[in-house]
């Protein structure tokens, strides 16, 4: 029995369904643009945390493998993200998304 | 796997014409590429009705529309500073596509979707000093995000409760409970399914969209509704139809009432619309209605459906897309008013526009007749006649706005504007379009047999 096997299961799950909920929560509620990109990374990285649980758990290493995928993916969604961010911010001066609203309709 | 290697290449060899200084040769070769993919893509066809063959036809629809595209959007490519970039961004987005219709595995249908989603972010907001584009590019990245929040999520309980992220294992799950899963795979499925509604722009998680598809370019817009809305929707059909499909006491009230939704919201706003490129994107948003309708059915039909449908659709999209970004820039606006006596002006691109709104209306003998009479009878067969009755008075309101164009264009004084010059490629694009259209239109059992 591996160290992660001490907590039961059930915690992992209730604990990366409250940081998704943070997450959710953050994305929806938060009008700062850099706050919800780290919204954002908290809903992935509840995911991790569950996936790694799991594959524990199930012995299976496939879990751990998607955690990889997973972080790249995050890492190359950032980068872009920022650089939007950049040129947001070079036009208007603001990260408020209060102040991306020239679309509607 | 040969499609997606090329296609690979393809991408790779025009980061490197930026190095070598080939750029003037580069819109041939790609063109050029993509026909032979979608070649060699048909050559290898395997007849079987498996799952093999429908990612088969739709990697096929994928290549064919981004070559008819490539086409279009030549004055996207006009820019000399990013030329590259773009032709790399959209190649590599199209290898996304790819992977999205054909995975046998979570693992590739999560790399798919970011392949695909990451060059549109960056292609969304690639017009740098228009605001209007950066906010698109910043709403499509931070609401793409979320929805990958979610599908990973739905995955990661998918896994926990069958411990694995091949689709035949969990299919065999799903049938070895005989429907009655665990609670945390229940969830797993509905938290995929928000997720995959969202990719596919269905109410109420539509409201990215008009958003996006108004601040982004012409040119991308038109590649996020035809080449994103195909493979989202194979990508949706590959799940739920076939490994879902077991569980499917689960999810199909819950489509039901989101596809029933999506029609209603989709066509009743686009009506309201004055800019057409809003107009369009509502109507982008009803039709993702449509397709929903085979899905729900669950029945033989359902792939071969819904493959003509994106097919039809994609077709009017591509030419209605192009035809808009033509006069939007030379009139200036794209109000219904822009298009006013074009059929005096630009008799080609009034009939393209023509034929390809009543495509997307649905009236015969137009490919959007068949794409539209298909689904209703694959969810009639199904006994969803409620569903239709809807999906039949939603495309009602459809027509009115699609034939506000089409009389502006035909019956409207030009005020004196002047006709507008169309190059070479763009016509023949436009005689393609008109003749794929009236062909399917006319011989719909050419597809359609192929599933």
């Amino acid at each position: 029995m591996s160290a992660i096997q001490t907590i039961p299961i059930n915690w992992y799950l209730l604990l990366s369904v409250v940081l998704f909920t943070i997450g959710v929560l953050g994305v929806l509620f938060r009008r700062n643009a850099i706050i919800i990109f780290m919204s954002v990374e908290l809903m992935l990285n509840a995911v991790n945390l569950l996936l790694v649980a799991f594959s524990s758990y199930l012995s299976d290493s496939k879990g751990q493998v998607f955690v990889f995928f997973i972080m790249a993916v995050a890492a190359a969604e950032v980068a872009v993200g920022l650089a939007i961010l950049m040129s947001v911010y070079r036009n208007s001066k603001s990260t408020d998304i209060n102040d991306l609203s020239r679309l509607k309709g | 796997m040969t499609a997606l290697i090329l296609l690979s290449a393809l991408g790779v060899i025009a980061l490197l014409a930026e190095i070598f200084s080939f750029k003037k040769l580069l819109f041939p070769v790609v063109v050029l590429g993509l026909i032979t993919t979608f070649v060699l893509n048909l050559v290898d066809w395997n007849t079987d009705k498996s799952w093999y063959g429908m990612m088969r036809a739709f990697s096929s629809v994928l290549i064919g529309i981004t070559t008819l595209w490539f086409i279009m959007a030549e004055g996207f490519f006009k820019e000399e500073s990013s030329l590259t970039d773009h032709f790399a961004l959209i190649l590599f987005a199209l290898v996304g596509g790819v992977v999205m219709v054909s995975y046998t595995n979570m693992t590739m249908l999560f790399l798919g979707i970011e392949i695909l989603s990451i060059p549109m972010y960056v292609l969304a907001a690639s017009k740098k000093d228009d605001v209007a584009s950066n906010e698109a590019g910043f709403k499509y990245l931070i609401l793409g995000a979320f929805s990958t929040g979610f599908l990973l999520f739905g995955i990661t309980l998918i896994y926990g409760a069958t411990a694995s992220f091949d689709l035949p294992v969990i299919a065999d799950f799903i049938s070895s409970h005989n429907g009655a899963v665990p609670s945390m795979f229940y969830a797993g499925i509905l938290l995929m399914l928000i997720a995959m509604v969202f990719k596919v722009s269905a109410v109420p998680f539509h409201f990215w969209a008009p958003d996006v598809y108004q601040g982004a370019p012409t040119s991308v817009t038109a590649f996020m509704a035809t080449i994103v809305k195909t493979a989202a929707f194979a990508a949706f059909l590959r799940l739920f139809a076939s490994t879902f499909a077991g569980a499917g006491s689960i999810w199909i009230d819950v489509l039901w009432v989101i596809a029933a939704l999506t029609l209603l919201v989709g066509n009743i706003t686009a009506v309201i619309q004055t800019s057409t490129k809003r107009m369009l994107a509502y109507s982008s948003i009803a039709h993702a209605g449509y397709m929903l309708l085979a899905l729900i059915a669950l029945n033989q039909f359902t792939q071969s459906s819904v493959l003509f449908y994106s097919l039809a659709y994609s077709i009017g999209s591509i030419a209605s897309f192009g035809v808009l970004s033509i006069v939007t820039a030379s009139r200036g606006n794209d109000t219904t008013e822009a298009f006013n006596g074009l059929a005096k002006t630009n008799p080609l691109l009034a009939v393209a526009m023509t034929v390809a709104l009543l495509s997307l209306a649905g009236i015969p003998p137009t490919a959007g007749f068949f794409a539209k009479y298909y689904i209703f009878n694959a969810a009639f067969l199904s006994g969803y006649g409620w569903l239709v009755l809807i999906a039949i008075l939603a495309s009602l309101i459809g027509v009115y706005y699609y034939f506000r164009i089409i009389i502006a264009m035909f019956f409207k004084e030009s005020n004196g504007n002047a006709s507008i010059e169309v190059t070479v490629n763009h016509k023949l694009m436009f005689i393609i379009t008109i003749l794929l259209t009236i062909a399917l239109g006319l011989f719909p059992d050419f597809i359609i047999r192929l599933l």
